[in-house]
């Protein structure tokens, strides 16, 4: 389903703040996988993932989506295909939006935008009852400004947009990172409930080294811009975090995780 | 009690002038509060508006085609400062700037179209001689002449037809854009664009008030914007202040703009009457702005931040 090609990014090149954060990365990602991405800070994860996603164009290499080359395509052309959910549960909704104004923006996803309805009164209905699934009592607030939700029900309601229609491809970035861990906890679940749903091909960068052990059916680490691990099938299953933490030392030179990450 | 009958005569000229604004208004709203960009090039645009429908009345254009091809002028401009914005990467504002600018240049050209000189700075418009939709020396008559009779008109289209735009799926993409840039890319939309027609509408809308203003008032002048983004700020400002807490459906936003509009007027009115000059004006609507600006900064920062002591 995504097919990245050897791709390069560097950030101020030709400064003394050259920062090359991807550097020769290739993956294929089957239909249907869900594969945990984690890695120290600065490994290149969230670059990774700006990358698929187009907020820049990379320097070198190739990423296409479903068989389609999508490298030279702006991001919102690409989000035709794609899904995302943000680290920062204020980015991935229009606070000073209804719920369902946010929804249906969501529902237009790569679809051309005319005259018509903005949102639609079957579309109300169908919205009421997806909110129900997420047991926030939502539902009975859909006209409601998304600015009054909690960093929580934000993130709940933005997996929710990014799985509305069926994207190709959803990109998790840190989504519980900002979140409470009994809350992050929830929208854990409910992460898997939609993708276990619909067979969703997910990419989900994690602080959280149990979340990427118990979470996907595949594990890759990150170190300097490269993948340094990728941990599928029966091995995957039988990790620990001992296993991952010792084998991430090995990976990547005697190099530590992130504080956060050996906490986590 | 002479002061106040001669205040209360000159009301019904404020409420014209607030009407004409109020349309100005609207579109500084749709690039200020629903865009979030401060859009300058309404300096210029009001103008404009006003210097294409004069010309093409002095041409002896039907009226309501000048008011047309005002607004396709207005248009133009916000497409040019849309462009800098997205295209060159110009920031919003100074983007505004450039196209204000030029405009002064274009306008005196555009208001010597059909006389002998190549530059003109007024031309002036009168209801004897042409035929126009509204003057304002009819606004105290009871007839259908009434000016204010074609300005309501104009307010009620313009509000409809905004309400119904931003409630299709191109306006509330355009919604999106100003709520969230990002959220608004990652749904699929094309944002540059979005801001190109918010600022393409906006300035459309500020030519129809300044080709309104230009006939109301009986003629156009290159300077007639000068100040009137500060002007539409106090418009929407003085509107949001009052009526934010019950104007909660978007119509009544608008409205809420052009009633802000017609208050600003009479104020002016008021102190007009209370002696002070036409010219002190500029500075008193800067002062006022700036203060209700300023208001929710310093309430923040200041009593926010006692309240929390207290709570603590």
């Amino acid at each position: 389903m995504l097919d990245v090609k050897n791709i390069c990014k560097t950030f101020n090149a030709g400064t003394v703040n050259e920062k090359r954060a991807l550097n020769g990365v290739s993956v294929h990602i089957n239909d249907g996988e869900s594969i945990a991405v984690i890695g120290g800070n600065g490994a290149g994860k969230s670059t990774l993932l700006n990358a698929v996603a187009g907020v820049w164009t990379v320097d070198e290499g190739t990423i296409s989506i479903g068989g389609v080359d999508v490298t030279h395509l702006p991001e919102h052309k690409r989000a035709a295909y794609i899904g995302r959910v943000f680290q920062d549960p204020m980015m991935g909704t229009a606070a000073t939006m209804q719920i369902e104004e946010n929804l249906a923006l969501a529902a237009r996803r790569g679809k051309k935008r005319g005259f018509r309805a903005g949102i639609t009164k079957a579309e109300r209905e169908e919205y009421r009852e997806l909110l129900r699934t997420l047991d926030l009592g939502l539902e009975n607030r859909m006209t409601s400004k998304v600015g009054l939700l909690s960093g929580g029900q934000r993130q709940a309601l933005t997996l929710l947009m990014a799985t509305l229609q069926k994207p190709k491809l959803l990109l998790l970035d840190e989504h519980t990172a900002a979140l409470d861990p009994k809350t992050a906890a929830k929208v854990m679940e409910t992460t898997r409930t939609l993708v276990n749903r619909d067979r969703l091909t997910t990419l989900m960068i994690t602080h959280n080294m149990k979340d990427a052990i118990e979470y996907g059916d595949r594990l890759i680490m990150m170190n300097e811009g490269k993948i340094v691990l990728d941990i599928a099938g029966e091995e995957k299953q039988k990790l620990t975090v001992e296993d991952l933490l010792a084998r991430f030392s090995v990976a990547s030179g005697g190099a530590m995780l992130s504080d956060k990450a050996i906490l986590s | 009690m002479d002061g106040l009958l001669a205040f209360i005569n000159s009301l019904p000229g404020a409420f014209g002038q607030g009407f004409a604004w109020g349309i100005m208004a609207i579109g500084v709203y749709i690039t200020y509060r629903i865009l979030d960009i401060a859009d300058l090039t309404v300096d210029g645009s009001l103008a404009t508006g006003g210097a294409v429908c004069a010309v093409c009345i002095t041409m002896g254009w039907n009226p309501w085609l000048a008011l047309l091809m005002a607004v396709v002028a207005g248009l133009l401009a916000g497409l040019i400062t849309g462009l800098l914005h997205t295209a060159c990467g110009i920031p919003a504002i100074l983007a505004g700037i450039l196209t204000q600018l030029a405009l002064y240049s274009i306008n005196l050209r555009i208001m010597a179209i059909g006389s002998e000189s190549t530059t003109k700075a007024t031309l002036a418009l009168s209801v004897d001689k042409q035929n126009l939709i509204l003057s304002s020396r009819y606004v105290r008559e009871l007839g259908l002449n009434n000016p204010l009779i074609v300005l309501v008109i104009a307010v009620i289209v313009v509000i409809a037809v905004l309400y119904w735009f931003f409630g299709r799926e191109i306006g509330c993409s355009l919604r999106a854009t100003g709520a969230n840039v990002n959220m608004a890319r990652a749904q699929g939309i094309n944002t540059n664009f979005s801001k190109v027609l918010a600022l393409v509408i906006s300035n459309g809308l500020v030519a129809l008030s300044g080709a309104l203003l230009a006939q109301y008032q009986g003629s156009a002048t290159v300077d007639m914007g000068r100040g009137a983004i500060v002007i539409g700020l106090a418009a929407v400002i003085i509107g949001e202040v009052l009526f934010s807490k019950v104007f909660l459906n978007f119509a009544l936003k608008l409205l809420s703009a052009v009633i802000g509009a017609i208050i600003y007027y009479i104020v002016i009115t008021l102190v007009l009457r209370l002696g002070l000059e036409a010219t002190d004006l500029k500075l008193l609507t800067a002062v006022v702005v700036a203060i209700f600006l300023a208001i929710p900064h310093i309430k923040n920062q200041y009593f926010g931040k006692r309240g929390g002591k207290h709570h603590a």
